[in-house]
Parts: structure tokens; C-alpha cells; sequence
């Protein structure tokens, strides 16, 4: 069942054309990847699903609703959860409360649950919970910053570079967290540089170059292309 | 914060741990917080008017300015008027913190000075005044217990200034969002004429006054003298400004610190764009903030309106101000920085209001100019005030 679609979005900052007719599809429970270049366009595809970003041509359907006009408030309460490049956590107030904003939809009594799943794939963060979130290490940060996406209990989550500047062995582990979500039934959105590790874990992978998709198909087959092997896993 | 249905579960024992920790942390830490503050105030003016007295008490240094009448012995006329002049200093220093709120929450959340603010203050004043007229034309001004006049007063006030606020905001800068940083603040400055001259032409057509005197000499309980101490007076005015600033600030820290909305709106001022992906409608809190601030800014109107009871439609402007240099005093964003800059600002210029009678060449109408001297020299030497953090690099 196809849970997003994005029909010929194109989106624009400004007079800088960043997605030239993006159409893709992420279907119930898989796990997709997009993957390119350094202004490729794949964090713009992710803003543009939440509303950070507006589409000015091209339809962004998620179940049967049209996303093009909502607020990125409103989208993220029909279930799409968007952990950002950056992790952008609030320096300023703790990881409970950090926590706590990531749940802001969530109704109180289904709060507690929420929170103790999430602290269960995170139980770094849990001994954290008083600290300010700006004070955790980058790779706390990341992790906050998923368990944080999670607590609403997307329909879908968008991953924006949950690897980037993390040492090796907290990029394992979070892949391994994503894997871990995967088997669980998540639907997942994952933009990524490291492509390697990205094809590993996802069903199906878009390539970006420029704003446009250049190849779409399984991650198996991607892993094994010509073009992606040259270009993003920097084999010869 | 524990729900409902868990309350029921709990044993008397667990209520009273839960309530306990929760007056500790949301009434005795806050009211803590404020004592340290009009502690550090005061002593620190208190020694800077020791220090001032005594070194002008008898050598002008050759500065005619500074030339006190030979009479006068300054030291001693310093430690004599010190407690008048503490009592006097967190009064007002406490109606400049709950304005100063109003500034600094609106700089947290949207970094824009909500130059109307000021005015806003002035409505709140005015308000007051029209409830106490219109009570005294009921009859009830003097029948009605003297606190519920005052309550009735406030709550007035708070209610039309944060329905003021969010009005002035949707009109006046939501359609500016995004555009460069001075046109808000132009069209804050608009805002702010067009509501005094408003005030102003409606009460001119409204009663046909200009000013408007407050009736608090009609209610005996707020004219009638306490005596503290030897030479030391005041009225039960003083003690319902403090107490309903303390709890105003009290509220507001726990509204901020420990509801959803008042986590939410912290959010949206550390980061707007995630703040939404969270689900959080950056408007709604916007718009909860200029109320929250407006409401509060209401409230101080009544109670300068109380201290000084001659309120004009101009008298928004100068408070304002030096409640914004409280607000940049503390560091500008900063709750908690607002609170000890408006305290710091109130003791100084008592001090200053004190002093300079003594000095025949100066008189008391130079005590604004110090305030502004703090605004300089805080912008020069320490911008991001004496609680701020860090000077935001993205302005």
C-alpha cells in the first residue's frame, strides 16, 4: 500500500530551482533511501514533505491527503515524523522536555507509554532525561533527536542524515536503531551521504543529482549499479 | 505533572511528597529566586549610595555640580532615607520587571522589540482607572472590599491589554514576519503613537479629560500611613504592588517552566522550524506570548497607576523604556535576567530619586538620565546583559 507520494514536485528558494520534478512512492513498512550529492536536492525532498519547504508545481499526497498546503504543524500531526539534518534539538530545555515537545500531539495518557518505548531504544538518553539538551555529545544529540521523532508515533519518519558526523561506531549503532524500527513495521524516509551503509538497510533506494532522480530501484540493485558504485561508493 | 486518574492511586503519603515537591519547585524556588534578587538590588545599591554619600559628603572636588549645601551632612542623610529608598526602589523596580516580561518574551520568541509595548502598559493604566470610575458611579468604589477593587482593576486590565496585544500583532507584524528586521519595528513605533493619540482622542471625547487622576484617595486603606519603623513609612499600596508582582512572576514562571504551552512557546524560540515539525503551531504560541505579555504589561499599568495615581495617555513611554533597559540589563530573551533588571533599575533610580535633591545644582530632574546611562553602558560593556548567554549569531 503506498503510504507517500510525491507526483512532479518541483520546489524553489527563491530563483534557485532546488527539485525538478521529484516523483517518488514509500509504500506501508518499507524502509527507502535517497541518496546523492552534497545540493542534490534530498533535504529539500524531506522539507518539502513537511511543510518546510512549499512545492510551487507537483502534487505530495500522503494516504488521501494532499500535503501542499498544510502547515508543517499539521503534517506532522497526521503522523509524519521528520528528525532533521542537524538533529536541531532545543539546547535550551532539557532532554525530558525535548522529549516531551517531540510528543506535543501525543494525548497525556499515551504519553507515558511513548516514552518508555522510545527510552528503551535510547537507553543512553534515559540517563540523561535532567540534562540540557544542548550539554549531550553529537551522538546523544542524534539519538535524542530520534527518539524525539518517534515519541508521536509517525505513520512514516524522515530521516535527515542520522549519520553525519557521527564517529563509526555510533554510526553502527544507528543503523543498527533503524533496522531494529524496520523489523518493527516502520515506514521510513532515509536521506543519506554514506550510501553504503544506507543501501544496506533499505528496500528500495532514489538516486538525486540535481535536483532530479536519475535512478530508482531496489537496494540491491542499486548497490550493484555501475553509476552508483563510481560515484557514491567510490568504487572503481 | 502527574494526571488525574494517577492522583486517585496514590497513598496520602505520595499526595504530600507530589504536592510538596511541587510547591518547591514552582512556589518556594520562584519566591527564592525573587528574595535573592531584591537582596542582591539592594545591598548593592545600598552600597553604592553608602559609597556616593560618603565620598561627596563633604569635598565637592571642585565640581560645582556636585557642590551640596554646607548644612547638609550627605552621609548621614544617606543611611537615614536607605530604607525609604529600598522600600521605594523594589516597588518600582518590580512594576518594571512585569513590564519588562512583556519585552523580553516577545524578543524570545520572534527577536523583534515590541516598541508598542509601551503603550500597551499605558492602556492598562487607563483601564484601571476607568474600572475604579465606573465603580465609584455604582457606588460600589468605597462599599466593595478595597483588594476586590484592586482584583477587579487588574483583571480588567489584563484582559483588554492581552486582547489588545494579539490584536496589534495579527494587524501590525504577523503580516510582516520575514520581511527585514526594521520594518516591524517601524511599524511597532507606529503602533505605539497610534495608541496613545487613540487613548487620548477617547478619552478627550469620552469624558472629555486629559488626565486621569487615580481615586485611591477615596479608599482609606490604600491612603492610610504604616509605620515600619522610625522614619519609615508607607501605605498598603506599596504592599499590594509587591505582592501582586510576586505573583504575577510566580505565575508566569510556572506557566512557562512547567505547562505544555509554556514549554512549547520556549521551544518555538529556540527554533521555530523544528518547533513545528514537532507539531507545534508556531502561530498559536506567538499569539500566547503577546497576550501572556500584553496581559502582564496590563497588570503593571494598574499598579503604576496605584503608585503614582496620575496616569495621562503619555505616561507610557518612559517606563517603557526603562523597562526595556531592565530587560536589556538582564540579557533581552531572559525571563529570570528581566526580573533582576527591572529590580536593579527600580533601586537605582530610587537611590538616584533620593539623592539628587541634595544637590542644588542638579535637582530630582536628572534621575531619568542614569537609567538611560545603564542602557549605554550595558550595551557597551556587556550586551547580551548580566544573565544573558550568548550573542545570537544569526541576527
Amino acid at each position: 500500500m503506498t503510504l507517500l507520494k510525491l507526483e512532479n514536485v518541483h520546489t524553489y528558494y527563491g530563483h534557485i530551482h532546488a527539485l525538478k520534478g521529484i516523483s517518488l512512492e514509500v509504500n506501508q513498512g518499507e524502509v527507502v533511501t535517497l541518496i546523492g550529492a552534497n545540493g542534490a536536492g534530498k533535504s529539500t525532498t524531506l522539507r518539502t514533505i513537511s511543510g518546510l519547504a512549499r512545492p510551487r508545481i507537483g502534487k505530495i499526497v500522503f494516504e488521501d491527503m494532499l500535503l501542499n498546503n498544510l502547515p508543517p504543524h499539521k503534517i506532522t500531526r497526521l503522523g509524519v515524523g521528520h528528525v532533521p539534518e542537524g538533529r536541531r534539538i532545543f539546547p535550551e530545555l532539557t532532554v525530558r522536555e525535548n522529549l516531551e515537545m517531540g510528543g506535543f500531539s501525543v494525548p497525556r495518557h499515551q504519553m507515558q507509554e511513548r516514552m518508555e518505548y522510545v527510552l528503551t531504544l535510547f537507553p543512553r538518553i534515559k540517563e540523561r532525561l535532567n540534562q540540557l539538551g544542548g550539554t549531550l555529545s553529537g551522538g546523544e544529540q542524534q539519538m535524542l533527536a530520534m527518539a524525539r521523532g518517534l515519541l508521536l508515533n509517525p505513520r512514516i519518519l524522515l530521516l535527515d542524515e542520522p549519520s553525519m558526523g557521527l564517529a563509526p561506531v555510533l554510526v553502527d549503532q544507528i543503523f543498527e536503531i533503524i533496522q531494529q524500527l524496520h523489523a518493527q513495521g516502520t515506514t521510513i524516509l532515509l536521506v543519506e551521504q554514506n550510501a553504503r551503509m544506507a543501501l544496506q538497510v533499505a528496500d528500495r533506494g532514489y538516486v538525486l543529482q540535481s535536483g532530479q532522480i536519475v535512478l530508482a530501484d531496489d537496494a540491491k540493485t542499486l548497490q550493484n549499479s555501475e553509476v552508483v558504485r563510481k560515484a557514491y561508493l567510490g568504487e572503481e | 505533572m502527574t494526571a488525574i486518574s494517577d492522583l486517585a492511586k496514590l497513598t496520602p503519603r505520595d499526595l504530600f511528597n507530589n504536592v510538596g515537591d511541587w510547591v518547591l519547585q514552582y512556589v518556594l524556588k520562584p519566591i527564592g529566586q525573587i528574595l535573592l534578587f531584591v537582596v542582591i538590588a539592594g545591598s548593592s545599591i545600598s552600597l553604592l549610595a553608602l559609597v556616593v554619600g560618603f565620598v561627596l559628603q563633604t569635598d565637592w572636588h571642585g565640581i560645582d555640580i556636585l557642590r551640596v549645601p554646607a548644612r547638609i551632612n550627605l552621609f548621614e542623610q544617606v543611611v537615614r532615607q536607605l530604607p525609604n529608598m529600598f522600600l521605594d526602589g523594589i516597588t518600582i523596580g518590580f512594576v518594571y520587571a512585569v513590564i519588562a516580561l512583556g519585552y523580553t518574551m516577545v524578543y524570545g520568541v520572534l527577536k523583534f522589540i515590541n516598541f508598542a509595548h509601551s503603550e500597551i502598559f499605558m492602556m492598562g493604566a487607563v483601564i484601571g482607572y476607568e474600572v475604579m470610575v465606573r465603580l465609584r458611579d455604582g457606588q460600589l468604589l468605597t462599599t466593595l472590599p478595597p483588594l476586590l477593587v484592586i482584583v477587579l482593576m487588574i483583571a480588567a486590565a489584563m484582559v483588554i491589554c492581552g486582547g489588545v496585544a494579539v490584536i496589534v500583532e495579527r494587524v501590525a507584524y504577523k503580516p510582516l514576519r520575514g520581511a527585514p528586521r526594521l520594518v516591524p519595528l517601524i511599524s511597532a513605533i507606529g503602533v505605539s503613537f497610534f495608541l496613545t493619540d487613540f487613548v487620548r482622542g477617547f478619552q478627550a471625547l469620552n469624558r472629555n479629560i486629559f488626565n486621569m487622576p487615580y481615586l485611591t484617595d477615596q479608599i482609606p486603606f490604600l491612603t492610610q500611613r504604616i509605620v515600619l519603623a522610625e522614619g519609615l513609612s508607607t501605605t498598603n499600596t506599596t504592599f499590594i504592588i509587591i505582592l501582586s508582582a510576586v505573583i504575577m512572576l510566580v505565575g508566569l514562571n510556572y506557566f512557562v517552566n512547567a505547562t505544555k504551552i509554556g514549554k512549547g512557546i520556549r521551544a518555538v524560540s529556540q527554533d521555530q522550524a523544528t518547533a513545528s515539525l514537532m507539531g507545534i503551531n508556531v502561530n498559536l504560541m506567538i499569539t500566547i506570548t503577546f497576550m501572556v505579555g500584553g496581559a502582564l504589561g496590563g497588570a503593571a499599568g494598574v499598579l503604576y497607576g496605584l503608585k503614582t495615581t496620575n496616569v495621562t495617555p503619555y505616561i507610557g513611554f518612559i517606563p517603557g523604556l526603562k523597562a526595556f533597559t531592565a530587560a536589556v540589563l538582564g540579557g533581552i530573551g531572559n525571563i529570570t535576567g528581566a526580573m533582576l533588571g527591572g529590580l536593579l533599575l527600580g533601586m537605582l533610580e530610587a537611590f538616584f530619586s533620593a539623592l539628587l535633591p541634595y544637590f542644588p545644582a542638579l535637582g530630582l530632574g536628572y534621575s531619568d538620565i542614569f537609567a538611560f546611562a545603564v542602557l549605554i553602558l550595558v550595551l557597551l560593556f556587556r550586551p547580551t546583559g548580566l544573565l544573558g548567554k550568548k550573542v545570537d549569531e544569526k541576527v
